[in-house]
């Protein structure tokens, strides 16, 4: 569904995808592993035309992703930011239904509060936060309400930036759980990208190893552990010993 | 001798790129301007933020200056018997000159610097590019009501500032240096002519967008994390406040030359 071919990206420097190639099958769940400053984040907004590659083609269904309606291709995604990245300026139940009450997926008032409200609920949130302004929530509930957003509309591709960092453990297998369930419900293709292996064993039916720009090994989350990859292997034991250099 | 001239002409090729950058970011708001989608809820919340919540610090910059201006001229007319051109003098500078200018310097204090600090938190936090995976232009939802609203509400702050700032030197007048209330409203309303109203309101537009559009500008364009924000906070404010002086200078040249 979503293809990566030798990808390229630079800033300044810094060359940060160095022909990334990947595969991620429709209706599966991507994990892309990697170590901080590895490219990861520019690999999804690669797709989303939030940043543009030096070179190579990303394909979405066999089509150029750079091609064709943009708002129409935007339509198929949503997307979890790190931080939330929640509009500070609107209650809850309005960022939930941003794309309800605008350009070709608008809908009445009443009806996108209740999608909303359906999906705050879809989310583990009371009603009663819908009308909260983002400012007066937790990090978890951050995160929920930005999960909530990023289904509201259905979209048949999710992408999830690190939908962990900064929560407690538990906090952390609630948002797992809810990704999981959220996709494997309504069926569509997600791409997580995280460092939390705690994540990967919990989101991910594929994993991607994503390091110096490139994809070091991918495969089935169950033949992670027995890849025999030197680079996988550091990362998800942790060791600072090994092909990836600890100070980068 | 060399390093010298060549660290010159990095630093005219940087303004010139940044003024390129600035008329670029202008040219594309208003391609926006005249292309659907419109934002209304989104324009109707600038015209509030922009106009409405403005008209106090407008209110007291104009009454302290016009009251300010009439002691002036009062004391520097008492020099050659011409303290009778107070009301003349009060009118003809709060509407062609201080009006305009300090309603535009005190926009770009208040309303340049708030929209810069805004967007640029927006980019920090990566709200922007949560816009734009919502199928949402941010020039369209953020920069556009923005403009237009600067455009619409600037000129009547403009208009308010200067019956303001009019009423200060009236008050002053009458009730310090002894002016009959009557004879110097009847100079002010005799010696103010069209032009001089219209060139006001014409600097209000030009200072509204100047202010929003470099708000937005810094904003869009601001580095990363709070030295980021504070940064395009602080570059918006100076380049607005230095370009509402430039086109003040220009307007003027155009309206009163001959």
């Amino acid at each position: 569904m979503i293809r990566y071919e030798d990808v390229h990206k630079s800033f300044g420097p810094n060359r940060v995808l160095r022909g990334l190639t990947l595969d991620v099958p429709r209706g599966e769940s991507m994990v892309i592993i990697g170590g901080s400053g590895t490219g990861k984040s520019v690999a999804l907004k690669c797709v989303l035309g939030l940043v543009e590659p030096d070179a190579g083609t990303i394909l979405v269904d066999g089509r150029p992703a750079a091609e064709g309606d943009r708002e129409a291709f935007l339509a198929r995604f949503g997307m979890l930011f790190q931080g939330g990245a929640l509009f500070d300026s609107l209650p809850v139940w309005q960022n939930v239904a941003f794309r309800l009450m605008r350009g070709a997926l608008k809908r009445p008032r009443a009806d996108a509060r209740e999608i909303a409200i359906e999906k705050l609920r879809r989310v583990g949130l009371t009603p009663e936060v819908a009308d909260r302004f983002p400012a007066e929530l937790s990090g978890g509930m951050q995160k929920r309400v930005g999960l909530a957003r990023a289904i509201a509309a259905d979209p048949a591709i999710i992408f999830f930036d690190e939908p962990t960092t900064g929560l407690d453990p538990i906090m952390a297998g609630v948002i797992n759980d809810l990704i999981r369930e959220i996709v494997v419900e309504m069926g569509a293709t997600a791409v997580t990208i995280t460092h939390d292996m705690t994540s990967v064993r919990a989101i991910a039916d594929r994993v991607a190893m994503l390091h110096g720009g490139i994809i070091r090994w991918t495969g089935p989350v169950a033949e992670m552990d027995t890849s025999g990859d030197p680079y996988l292997d550091q990362f998800i034991h942790g060791r600072a010993e090994g092909p990836i250099a600890a100070v980068r | 001798m060399t390093r010298l001239l060549g660290g010159i002409g990095a630093q005219v090729l940087a303004v010139l790129a940044a003024v390129g950058r600035v008329a670029i970011f202008a040219a594309v708001t208003l391609r926006h301007l005249v292309t659907p989608p419109f934002y209304g809820r989104e324009f109707l919340g600038a015209l509030l933020n922009i106009g409405w919540l403005s008209l106090p610090v407008v209110g007291l910059t104009a009454v302290f200056t016009g009251g300010a201006l009439a002691l002036q001229i009062y004391a520097g007319g008492s020099r050659f018997d011409a303290e009778a051109v107070v009301p003349q003098i009060v009118a003809i500078g709060m509407v062609r000159e201080l009006g305009p200018v300090l309603v535009g310097l005190m926009i770009a204090a208040r309303v340049t610097s708030s929209i810069a600090a805004e967007i640029a938190t927006m980019k920090v936090t990566e709200q922007i590019d949560a816009l734009v995976t919502l199928s949402t232009h941010p020039m369209k939802y953020l920069t556009v009501p923005r403009v237009l609203a600067g455009l619409v509400t600037v000129p009547l702050l403009v208009g308010v500032g200067d019956i303001i700032g009019i009423f200060g030197g009236y008050q002053v007048a009458v009730r310090s240096l002894g002016f009959n209330p009557a004879t110097y409203l009847q100079n002010t309303v005799d010696f103010l002519e069209p032009l001089d109203v219209l060139s006001s309101l014409v600097k209000g537009a030009a200072f509204g967008v100047i202010a929003t559009l470099m708000g937005c500008y810094s904003g869009m364009n601001s580095g990363r994390g709070a030295q980021g924000v504070g940064a395009a906070t602080k570059s918006s404010v100076e380049a607005a406040s230095v370009l509402i002086l430039a086109a003040n200078f220009l307007l003027t040249g155009v309206f009163f030359s001959a």
